[in-house]
C-alpha cells in the first residue's frame, strides 16, 4: 500500500517556483568525485605523508560543499552532497554495522571490483550512519536534502552470507537497522530518505521480500518524510505492479538507459506511488540536449500526472566526468523548468503528452 | 570401488596484486579489455597470475590442475570475446548474478583460434609434470546461449558451429586428464521441449574431440528431469556435473535415482558464491550422503568440486575452498 505522496511532496516546491504546475527534481544520490579528492583518500594512507585523517575530514567537507552547492547551481529542487565521503554503496554502510567482515575485493565486471563483505555475525546497529553527513549538507544546503541508503535487500544480497539461515532473515535484520537509522536522519530532520535497491533489478523474484523489508524501514515513520525506492537496470515488468503494494511515496527508475521501451509496463494497472524517472543516461558520456530531455520528460507524462512526476538522472551520475555530470544535470533542470511552462500555457496536453 | 578426485572447473579470482596492476594497464573500460592481442607487458603479468595459480592448486593438492583462467575479463564467453569473427556489443548480465561480460556478437564463420589451447600450453609448463593437467572450456550450448548470432541464422546452426569451433580447440590441447564443459544455462535457460537433441549433438561433437574423461558441469540449481535423461544418454560425457549447494538438491537425487547416471559424477561440493569455508568432514559427509542415496554400487569416479566457478570470491576465500576440496579427498580416503 503507497504511503502518502502528496502529503509530503509540496514541502520541495521552491518558494520562487516560476510555474504553477511542478516536477520536482533530484539526483538519484552519487556524482563524481573532484580529482583533487581522489588523490586526497589515497594520500591518507601513504606512511610517507603528513596528510592525515584529520586533514582528509576536512577535504571531505570541503567537497561535500561543493557539490552541494554545485547541485544548487544546477538548479535541482532537492539535493545530495553527492556522496563524497561514501566509497561503494555496499562497503560504507557494511564498514559500519556490525557483523560484517572484508576479505577482499572481488569482480564485478572487467577490471572493476568491489570490497564484498561477509556477514559473519549477527548484524547490530553502532553508531549512526548518515547522521553527520546529512547535518552538514543541511547546514551548507539552501535546497532541501535528500538522503540515499542504501536498502536492506542490496545489503544482505550483495554480501556473501556466513551467518544467517538465510539471507532473506538477514535482509529483516538489517531493515531493522536502517529503520533505526532512518528515525535518526528523520529526528536530525531529514524528509527526504531514497532506499537504493538496485539487487532487486538481478532477483525480481524476491520483491515480496523486498516489500516485507521496506514494511520495517517505515515502521514508525510519519507520513511527512518523504520515502524514495530506486531500483536501476533491470525488466521491470517482473516487480510491477508488485510494487504498487510497496509502502512508499515515490519509486525511482533507470529507463532512459533503455530508451524508455519500459514504460508501457507501468500503464495498466494505474501507477500508485510518485514515479521519479531517469531522464539522463547515467552510462553515456554526452550531454543530452534539452530538447531530448523534454521528450524524455514527456515519457513520465505518459504515466504519471505532473503532480505526481519527479525527475532525476537514471541512476548516480559518479562514472562519469564531472563536467558532463553537470552538464546533464543543469539541462535537465531547464528542460523540466520549460515542460512545466508549456503545461501552465496548454501547450502540452498532459493526457496525450507525446503529441505536439 | 570409487576414485575421489578433488579438481575446481577453473575460473579463479585474480589475485589481489594482480587487480590493481591489470587494471593499470588495461584500464577500466568495456574498449579496454582483452582482445586476444595483448601486449608483452600485460602477457607477463597473466604469466606470472597463471604460476601463481597453479601453485596454489599444488600447495592444496588437488588431484587435477586447471590453467585457472585469469585472464579471461569475460568470464566462459572468453573463447568467443577474443575471436576475430566476433564483435563486442554492449555489457550484459552474466546469469542472475552481480557479473557482467560483454555481448559476443558472431559475425562471421568460427574458425580455429588455438587461444585457449596456449593457456593450457603455459599451464603445463608450469605444473611440470606433478600432477595431471583439467582444461575449462566452455559448453556449447551455454556459449551459444551468451552469445549473439548475427551469422549463422539459426538457433541449431549456431550451436553446431560453436560446437564444431570448440571441438577444433580441443584437438589443439596439449594432453590433458579431464575436460571441463561448462553448462550453467542447461540449467538456467534450457533447451526447449524438443530441442534436447540438438544441445546434448552439440556437446557430444566438443566431447568427441578429447580421450580425455569429459565432465559436462553445471551450476545454479538441479537440472529438469527430461533433459537430465537427454544428457545422460546422448551428451558423451564421462561425468555429469551436478550442483548440491543450490536449494534444489533433492531434485539432482530425484534425477540420478529415477534415470541414471554417468559412470562417473561430479559434485558441486562447496559453495562457490560464498566465503563460509566447508570443513573438509562436512565435504566428506556431503559426498557419503549422495553415494548412500543411489542404488548404483558405486561409480567409477566422484569428482569433488565447486558448485560454480570460484572467480566470485576473495583471493583468500578462494584459496581456502581449494585446501578443503583437497582434503575432504584425503578424507574419503
Amino acid at each position: 500500500m503507497v504511503r502518502n505522496p502528496e502529503a509530503n511532496r509540496e514541502q520541495f516546491r521552491p518558494n520562487d517556483h516560476p510555474n504553477d504546475a511542478f516536477l520536482l527534481t533530484t539526483v538519484v544520490g552519487s556524482y563524481p568525485k573532484p580529482k583533487w579528492l581522489n588523490r586526497a583518500d589515497e594520500l591518507v594512507d601513504d606512511p610517507d605523508s603528513k596528510f592525515d585523517a584529520e586533514d582528509l575530514e576536512e577535504a571531505h567537507d570541503d567537497a561535500c560543499r561543493l557539490i552541494t552547492h554545485e547541485h544548487e547551481r544546477a538548479g535541482l529542487d532537492t539535493v545530495v552532497d553527492g556522496e563524497m565521503r561514501r566509497n561503494e554503496m555496499v562497503e560504507f554502510f557494511a564498514d559500519r554495522i556490525d557483523g560484517y567482515e572484508f576479505n577482499g575485493p572481488v569482480k564485478v565486471w572487467g577490471h572493476n571490483y568491489f570490497d564484498k563483505p561477509s556477514v559473519v555475525e549477527e548484524v547490530t546497529y553502532d553508531e549512526p550512519w548518515l547522521v553527520d553527513e546529512f547535518e552538514f549538507t543541511s547546514d551548507v544546503a539552501e535546497r532541501p536534502v535528500k538522503v540515499p541508503i542504501t536498502g536492506p535487500y542490496t545489503l544482505g544480497f550483495w554480501a556473501f552470507n556466513e551467518a544467517y539461515p538465510s539471507t532473506e532473515e538477514l535482509v529483516y535484520d538489517l531493515a531493522d537497522l536502517v529503520n533505526e537509522e532512518v528515525e535518526k536522519l528523520v529526528e536530525a530532520g531529514a524528509r527526504y530518505i531514497q532506499i537504493d535497491e538496485p539487487a532487486l533489478a538481478t532477483t525480481p523474484e524476491d520483491h515480496a521480500i523486498v516489500g516485507e523489508a521496506l514494511e520495517r524501514i517505515v515502521s514508525g515513520i510519519d507520513e511527512d518524510v518523504r520515502i524514495g525506492l530506486h531500483v536501476c537496470y533491470g525488466d521491470y515488468s517482473r516487480i510491477y505492479p508488485e510494487i504498487n503494494d510497496y509502502p512508499i511515496d515515490e519509486f525511482d527508475v533507470e529507463l532512459c538507459n533503455g530508451d524508455f521501451e519500459q514504460i508501457p509496463t507501468f500503464t495498466d494497472p494505474e501507477f500508485e506511488p510518485d514515479l521519479a524517472l531517469g531522464v539522463v543516461d547515467a552510462h553515456t558520456a554526452e550531454i543530452e540536449s534539452v530538447e531530448e530531455i523534454k521528450e524524455n520528460v514527456r515519457q513520465g507524462l505518459r504515466v504519471v500526472p505532473p503532480e505526481k512526476l519527479t525527475i532525476s538522472p537514471d541512476c548516480g551520475l559518479k562514472l562519469l566526468p564531472r563536467e558532463i555530470a553537470y552538464g546533464k544535470t543543469e539541462n535537465m533542470v531547464t528542460a523540466v523548468r520549460e515542460i512545466e511552462a508549456e503545461i501552465d500555457s496548454g501547450a502540452i496536453d498532459v493526457e496525450n503528452p507525446l503529441d505536439d | 570401488m570409487t576414485e575421489r578426485v578433488a579438481a575446481t572447473p577453473g575460473l579463479y579470482p585474480l589475485p589481489d596484486w594482480a587487480k590493481g596492476t591489470l587494471s593499470d594497464l588495461k584500464g577500466h573500460q568495456k574498449g579496454d579489455l582483452l582482445s586476444g592481442d595483448e601486449s608483452e607487458a600485460i602477457v607477463e603479468q597473466y604469466d606470472e597470475v597463471r604460476a601463481e595459480f597453479v601453485d596454489d592448486q599444488l600447495d592444496a593438492g588437488l588431484d587435477r590442475v586447471v590453467e585457472g583462467q585469469g585472464r579471461w575479463d569475460d568470464m566462459i564467453a572468453h573463447p568467443l570475446t577474443v575471436h576475430d569473427s566476433v564483435e563486442t556489443g554492449g555489457i550484459v548480465r552474466y546469469y542472475d548474478n552481480n557479473n557482467f561480460y560483454r555481448d559476443p556478437r558472431v559475425v562471421d564463420d568460427l574458425d580455429f583460434s588455438g587461444d585457449v589451447a596456449r593457456e593450457l600450453e603455459s599451464a603445463e609448463r608450469l605444473i611440470d609434470g606433478e600432477a595431471p593437467l583439467a582444461a575449462t572450456l566452455p559448453g556449447p550450448y551455454s556459449l551459444a546461449d551468451l552469445a549473439s548470432d548475427e551469422h549463422y541464422g539459426d538457433e541449431a546452426a549456431f550451436q553446431a558451429a560453436i560446437a564444431e569451433f570448440l571441438a577444433g580447440e580441443v584437438e589443439a590441447f596439449p594432453a590433458h586428464e579431464t575436460l571441463f564443459l561448462l553448462e550453467p544455462s542447461l540449467v538456467t535457460n534450457p533447451p526447449a521441449e524438443g530441442a534436447e537433441s540438438t544441445a546434448t549433438d552439440a556437446i557430444a561433437t566438443v566431447a568427441d574431440a578429447t580421450d580425455a574423461d569429459v565432465v559436462v558441469q553445471t551450476f545454479y540449481g538441479a537440472l529438469g528431469e527430461k533433459l537430465y535423461a537427454h544428457l545422460v544418454d546422448e551428451a558423451g560425457a564421462d561425468a555429469l556435473g551436478l550442483d548440491l549447494v543450490a536449494g534444489d538438491r533433492d531434485d539432482t537425487v530425484y534425477n540420478v535415482q529415477e534415470f541414471g547416471s554417468t559412470d562417473s559424477l561430479a559434485l558441486g561440493l562447496v559453495d562457490g558464491q560464498n566465503t563460509l569455508v566447508e570443513e573438509p568432514e562436512t565435504v566428506a559427509e556431503r559426498v557419503e550422503w549422495f553415494e548412500s542415496q543411489i542404488p548404483a554400487e558405486g561409480f567409477d569416479r566422484t569428482y569433488l568440486t565447486p558448485n560454480t566457478e570460484l572467480f566470485y570470491l576473495p583471493a583468500n576465500k578462494y584459496r581456502a575452498k581449494l585446501n578443503a576440496l583437497a582434503a575432504a579427498a584425503e578424507v574419503l580416503d
